[in-house]
């Protein structure tokens, strides 16, 4: 009886995904918006309760979790990471210090306390690769000479929250300094350990784990993400670090089809994490953090745009690009949640998952139409300036001509 | 005259972007995505930095776009000619061909004509550098190496009736 309900819920929900995808694919835009308002219609003070899979959805979602990093992890290799930390560190930088500093601030002027400001910081900082590679596949610009620089920024932010992500961990976890900092040192000595056995010896590793059957490869990259994800959930690293460290050990051909044979499964367990997290946040819990909530949004909004503006020029694209760059960057989604999302499971500051909540929705949608507009805004707004301003001189420059004829 | 300058940028998570600058002073560039598929862009003469034509290829798009790019398109059983002034080319062997079922070794092509056979296609198969006792069929695709002259001079023996 009890598992006809769970396969009765279960089942609706993929399917209400499902539909909603589509419905998102006709407007074009990012589904997971949509994800995370299901999310919020079911579930605690929502308008259809689910009782018996919320378990199941929870297993689920912690899948997501762990294949949204490993699939981050496997679009890289470790030299791309090292190569783009060398070449682009004030970049990343200046996003940090940009992006991630006002989300801190704001849970500190909410009376929120150090480590929901830490939390919050993330929130903010970090841009949704996600829609950001469809973006630009959408709008034509993945051959645009400024796409180099915004992809190097989504690097330095995934390799970011490597250490990141550890960080949180630890302080959600309420761990205190010494065993935090031990923490802390473990995730660190791990991550580095990682990169290095990649960069030495990961066509071994890739070797240990190719396979020409599409079945055993999936098998076995799945069982060795899973496990070694536990393995790090149980230092205290996080699960994800975990997942997103052996995506980078892997690489080349294994790379490739890991990457094909994951992708529906990712896409599958990403969407019950979206809804998992909805289903956390009560509907009515929103409204109280809307404004907060858009005030961040327009302050980051504007913050990343000159991040994009800053390291466009530093890279020497021209003003138009410097302008698209800064736009593309604007949308935050599936890693703003994932973090988010790690202080709600913890118990940190009640509102501060709505409030996650109403950023992500209001950026993810924000986001492409940002990339879309922001240059051929400014490039009107700049040469009707220079309009004005020719107007202005234009009455002297006579005068001039008046003068020197008189003469 | 050298070959000019293929720029190549990787693009972590997408590929690898080649970027060409033509002798008129005209940016093209080819992004190589890790699926295969190829995008071919041009940019605005306005706005150097963003592409005002951006055209996806599947594999086998970029391939039949690749063949009509090649300068010797016009001879389609042309595999590729070097600077050395070497040609390979594929000559077929007619059901109706003297040497269909007859050995490799008694068209005495390297001897007559300096050229070399150094594959044979047969079907879906490729059989790399036969040896003189290979026996070729009707059918075969037979690839050869060698001077201009040389390849039409084998040509010309695997065309007898």
């Amino acid at each position: 009886m009890h598992s006809a309900v769970l396969l009765i819920e279960f089942g609706s929900i993929i399917l209400g995904l499902g539909l909603l995808g589509r419905v998102a694919a006709r407007f074009q835009f990012s589904p997971i918006p949509l994800y995370l308002l299901a999310g919020l219609a079911f579930g605690e003070g929502g308008l259809l309760p689910l009782g018996a899979s919320e378990e199941f959805v929870a297993t689920g979602a912690e899948i997501g979790v762990i294949l949204l990093l490993l699939m981050l992890g496997l679009e890289y290799t470790a030299s791309d990471l090292v190569s783009n930390l060398k070449s682009h560190y004030p970049a990343g930088l200046v996003d940090f210090c940009l992006n991630a500093l006002p989300g801190a601030a704001a849970a500190l002027l909410l009376g929120w306390g150090p480590v929901a400001a830490v939390v919050l910081a993330g929130v903010t900082w970090i841009s949704s690769s996600g829609v950001i590679a469809k973006v630009l596949g959408d709008l034509g610009r993945v051959g645009n000479r400024e796409t180099p620089v915004i992809l190097s920024i989504l690097v330095l932010e995934d390799l970011a929250m490597a250490v990141y992500l550890p960080i949180v961990t630890a302080l959600v976890a309420g761990a205190g300094l010494l065993s935090g900092s031990l923490t802390l040192a473990i995730a660190l000595g791990v991550a580095g350990l990682v990169l290095f056995v990649a960069l030495r010896y990961g066509r071994l590793i890739s070797r240990f784990v190719s396979s020409d059957d599409p079945e055993k490869l999936l098998l076995v990259v799945l069982g060795l993400t899973i496990l070694v994800a536990g393995v790090a959930q149980e230092l205290q690293v996080s699960a994800a670090v975990g997942a997103f460290l052996v995506g980078i050990a892997l690489s080349g051909e294994v790379a490739e089809g890991a990457h094909t044979l994951l992708s529906p499964l990712r896409d599958l367990f990403a969407a019950v994490f979206f809804v998992f997290f909805g289903l956390h946040t009560d509907p009515a819990s929103i409204p109280p953090v809307l404004l907060p909530a858009l005030a961040l949004a327009i302050v980051t909004a504007c913050t990343k745009v000159a991040t994009g503006y800053w390291a466009a020029r530093r890279a020497g694209i021209s003003v138009r690009g410097r302008w698209r760059t800064g736009g593309t960057l604007v949308a935050r989604g599936e890693f703003s949640i994932v973090i988010a999302g790690l202080a709600v499971t913890a118990g940190i500051e009640p509102s501060l998952g709505p409030l996650a909540t109403a950023y992500v929705l209001l950026l993810v949608i924000l986001g492409p139409l940002t990339a879309r507009y922001t240059e051929p805004l400014a490039t009107r707004w700049a040469l009707r300036r220079e309009s004005a301003k020719a107007q202005e001189q234009a009455p002297a420059l006579e005068k001039q001509e008046q003068t020197s004829v008189g003469d | 005259m050298s070959a000019p300058r293929l720029r190549s940028t990787p693009l972590p998570g997408i590929g690898v972007q080649y970027d060409l600058v033509t002798r008129d002073h005209r940016h093209l560039s080819v992004v190589a995505h890790r699926d295969g598929t190829r995008t071919v862009n041009v940019y605005r003469s306005d706005d150097p930095d963003s592409c005002a034509q951006s055209l996806r290829l599947t594999t086998a798009e970029a391939g039949s776009l690749i063949d009509a790019l090649m300068p010797s398109h016009h001879s389609p059983s042309l595999l590729y000619t070097t600077d050395l002034g070497l040609v390979a080319e594929r000559v077929e062997v007619g059901a109706t061909s003297r040497w269909n079922g007859r050995l490799l070794g008694d068209t005495r092509m390297r001897t007559e004509t300096g050229a070399s056979i150094v594959a044979v296609l047969r079907r879906a198969e490729a059989i790399p550098s036969p040896a003189p006792d290979f026996r070729l069929a009707g059918g075969d695709t037979v690839i050869v190496i060698g001077t201009r002259e040389g390849v039409d001079a084998a040509a010309a023996i695997l065309g007898q009736e």
